[in-house]
């Protein structure tokens, strides 16, 4: 396995495109190769070696190729864009669009994220060990089609709309979660271990949603089916007891949502 | 010489001329059409080799979305229509983005790299005339014009159910030269005021809510104001019921109301270029997207194509020209004036929605929507789109669209002419559709393949003689607009089985030629031309249009803008070009 070591030596204040920075990209390339790929700061394209010292050379391919960013990129955006495989680990925090599309492969981000984590990610796995901002693995403004595939792990919060149009895959969010989370859901499943504020599943058609916390406010269009306990998706455990709603009524594919929310912390629902 | 271009030795296809394919060469000076150019100016004149290719007149689309409001709403609220579509700045050309609503820019430069040089707004609301102008005015590469929408309009249905047609007519002849507009759009008559009231109508004898008037009364009323105002182009028709299982019959029963109007265009004070063919029209009626009004069966259960009812129907009448709606599969966004039709779609997909309430004149609403191979109703609607073609005989009575971006964005075009031209193509599709196009529908029997000719004639000459421009547009004759397409399709040698190739040949023309300059080629944009924009400005007796105008002063009460904020001024069009008639009335 070849690694790749960027580390960031340039001046970030205009943030970064570099969306350039995937092991299908670096995959076959030389170190003087890989410095010279252009990302773009604001109106101009620069290459890597502006912003980054780079170390060693690309794999034969993308499966055989990481690439370590050794330091903090918060200004730098779309990282692993639309990689296929191979890793990319992050020692530090992200800017936004870590991930946007990726089809397969790994990332892991040992900081915090800006917003839009796996937008509309197909495969692979996003690891996030800090917080993330707003839209993880959501669709893009407008489009009610999210992440399909793969999975992201938020070990800390996120934002709003975590899974917005999202039809499949998981997302797991060890912390809290703000508004909106798996609104336009037609698939997939997004489990939240904390809290969330209110919103959650609005207009969902599909998928299931788990909150192990409370809910602030809980999304009127929603009807209880029952009550389960100890819940399994494959390998994701929820233990203890859930009750188990039927939404969104409130438009016109009615009830074709799954929703848990944890019996002990929400026990006015 | 600017606009002076000699084009030799291409496969040359001219309907209104009926050259079919000579080999010939096309002359053009100062922009227009020549028989000749002499030895001096051929010495400074751009020369194009054109053996071995196509040559047709520009392409003229005859109903489009283009500009203004609704289109204007389908991009704002379609982002996701954008970011992954888009077309970076060159020297010459903007940005721009969009897939089924691009940007003015990109919508102008992606016709040109088909070879289209004319293209016509289907729908333009009078209150939103200005913002359609300004749009257009910022679409480069192509002339333009727009319709406008008057089938439910206050003042008109109230002139019609009085019987006042003088001031009707005096009425539509103000508001075509008020807002610059080109000839007259009815969509769902007397059903979008019902729209007003959450209602619709559903039968052609149905009065509408308070002015009491019905879609056949509007249907008459309008076909024969046209007629006396003698206007170059017969009422462009979009049927009540549209999008329902079962309005075929509506349609064809609409199309029998204006079967006695005879049609009378008003030769208009312009340069006929030369043609074989009477480039006057002679149908009162022009139907649009026609699939969406042939809707069979009566539910979605027993959906089915209603084409034929429609198509038999034409075929034996001399009176009706249409255009198709053809659905090419892939993501569409629907918009309409047909508010309630709309609505109905919002309840069956739960799509983001947008409908808006013209005042005291009509409607329209916006949906995005993707048409599916997989889905029993798209694939037959597929079908449907290509029946229309297929089945009217006589090439001369239909033009190919796919009221973009309803059907399928413009861009798709070049796929539907591979449909029409080969049976393989069909076949090979209908192979990936859901078993409804083949069951549903009776295209997959069909095995007439359109030859180039035809394609010439649905896609510019027709449009443009059904719209009364073929003084200019849609024919190589001498006077003619100097407007080629010369495509890369060697008809001597021509495979229709390979229709990937003539996908290829339509979607980038290997030279587009407006005004006798090349604008684009081979899908490079290499210059940027001046563009006209037609309206049509009739006279009428000045005694009526001031007892007309102090009503819709009167009236202006009801309005949010000021009367005198109502027209369009000339400046707002890019080379305004009136077609000038005298009504006599």
């Amino acid at each position: 396995m070849a690694e790749v070591i960027l580390r960031p030596t340039g001046n970030f204040d205009l943030t970064v495109e570099a969306e350039v920075v995937t092991p299908d990209n670096f995959a076959g390339k030389n170190v003087q190769e890989i410095g010279k790929l252009l990302v773009w700061q604001g109106p101009q394209q620069l290459p890597l070696t502006d912003f980054f010292e780079v170390k060693g050379n690309g794999g034969s391919s993308a499966q055989d190729t990481t690439i370590v960013i050794d330091g903090n990129v918060s200004r730098v955006k779309r990282i692993g864009e639309g990689m296929t495989a191979g890793k990319v680990h992050v020692k530090g925090s992200t800017g936004m669009h870590v991930g946007n599309s990726m089809a397969g492969g790994e990332i892991l981000v040992e900081g915090n994220t800006d917003s839009w984590p796996g937008m509309e990610m197909k495969g692979g796995l996003l690891h996030i060990k800090g917080n993330a901002l707003d839209h993880v693995g959501s669709a893009y403004r407008g489009s009610w089609r999210g992440m399909t595939g793969g999975r992201i792990v938020i070990d800390g919060d996120a934002g709003n709309q975590v899974g917005g149009g999202i039809s499949g895959g998981e997302i797991v969010i060890g912390g809290n979660v703000a508004n909106f989370c798996g609104t336009r859901m037609n698939g997939g499943l997004i489990v939240v271990r904390g809290n969330a504020i209110r919103t959650v599943g609005a207009e969902m058609t599909g998928g299931t949603i788990v909150v192990g916390g409370a809910i602030e406010k809980f999304t009127p269009g929603f009807m209880q089916t029952a009550v389960e306990s100890n819940l399994k998706f494959n390998d994701i455990e929820c233990p203890g007891e859930y009750k188990k709603f039927a939404g969104d009524y409130a438009i016109p594919q009615k009830g074709k949502g799954v929703m848990y929310v944890s019996a002990e912390n929400n026990e006015d629902l | 010489m600017a606009g002076t271009i000699a084009i030799k030795n291409g496969y040359v296809f001219d309907p209104l001329n009926e050259i079919n394919g000579e080999r010939m060469d096309i002359f053009i000076r100062n922009g227009k059409v020549v028989t000749e150019l002499s030895a001096a100016e051929l010495k400074d004149a751009k020369e194009i080799d054109a053996s071995g290719k196509t040559v047709m007149p520009g392409g003229v689309d005859s109903h489009s979305h283009v500009a203004g409001a609704k289109v204007n709403v389908g991009r704002m609220m379609r982002p996701e229509d954008h970011y992954k579509y888009y077309q970076k700045k060159t020297p010459l050309t903007h940005s721009g983005s969009g897939y089924s609503v691009p940007s003015v820019y990109l919508g102008g430069y992606e016709y040109s790299k088909m070879g289209y040089t004319t293209v016509f707004e289907a729908a333009v609301p009078p209150m939103e005339a200005r913002h359609t102008h300004e749009e257009m005015r910022s679409t480069p590469m192509i002339d333009m014009g727009g319709y406008l929408v008057l089938g439910n309009n206050w003042f008109l249905m109230r002139y019609l159910k009085e019987g006042d047609i003088e001031k009707a007519a005096a009425y539509i002849a103000w508001m075509m030269r008020t807002h610059k507009t080109y000839g007259i759009k009815c969509v769902n008559p007397a059903g979008v005021e019902n729209w007003g009231w959450g209602e619709n109508v559903n039968a052609l004898d149905q009065a509408n809510i308070h002015f009491e008037v019905t879609p056949e009364d509007i249907i008459k009323g309008l076909t024969e104001l046209n007629e006396m105002l003698g206007f170059s182009m017969p009422v462009h028709l979009h049927a009540n019921n549209l999008g329902h299982p079962g309005c075929w019959e509506i349609t064809r029963d609409s199309l029998k109301i204006p079967r006695n109007v005879k049609a009378r265009p008003k030769d208009p004070n312009v340069e006929w270029a030369e043609t074989k063919i009477n480039p006057q029209r002679h149908e009162s009626v022009y139907l649009t997207h026609c699939q969406f009004n042939a809707f069979g069966g009566t539910s979605w259960r027993d959906f089915e194509s209603g084409v034929k009812g429609i198509t038999d129907y034409v075929n034996s009448h001399e009176h009706v020209v249409m255009d198709s709606g053809c659905v090419p599969f892939g993501d569409a966004t629907v918009m309409t004036g047909d508010g309630p039709a709309i609505h109905d779609l919002y309840v069956l997909t739960g799509n983001k929605w947008s409908n808006t309430d013209v005042e005291c004149e009509c409607g329209s609403g916006v949906l995005p929507f993707t048409y599916l191979k997989n889905n029993p109703v798209h694939s037959v609607q597929w079908a449907m789109g290509l029946e229309v073609l297929l089945y009217v005989k006589d090439a001369w009575k239909s033009i190919m669209t796919t009221d973009s971006p309803n059907g399928g964005p413009f861009i798709k075009y070049p796929q539907v002419i591979a449909w029409l031209m080969s049976n393989k193509a069909r076949q090979d599709t209908l192979s990936e559709c859901h078993k409804w196009a083949s069951d549903r529908a009776d295209l997959a029997g069909e095995t007439r393949e359109m030859t180039l000719n035809e394609i010439a004639i649905v896609t510019r000459a027709n449009a443009a003689r059904t719209i009364g421009l073929s003084h200019s547009k849609g024919t190589l004759g001498i006077g003619a607009d100097g407007d080629v397409a010369i495509y890369d399709i060697n008809p001597a040698k021509l495979e229709v089985s390979d229709y990937e190739s003539i996908i290829r040949a339509f979607e980038n023309a290997a030279y587009t030629v407006k005004g006798g300059e090349v604008v684009c080629q081979k899908g490079e944009i290499v210059a940027i031309p001046e563009k006209k924009t037609y309206y049509t400005d009739i006279t009428v007796n000045a005694e009526e249009e001031k007892k007309m105008i102090d009503d819709v002063k009167n009236w202006f009460k009801y309005y949010t803008i000021g009367f005198s904020n109502y027209p369009t001024p000339e400046k707002y069009l890019a080379n305004p070009t009136p077609i000038k008639i005298d009504a006599e009335v």
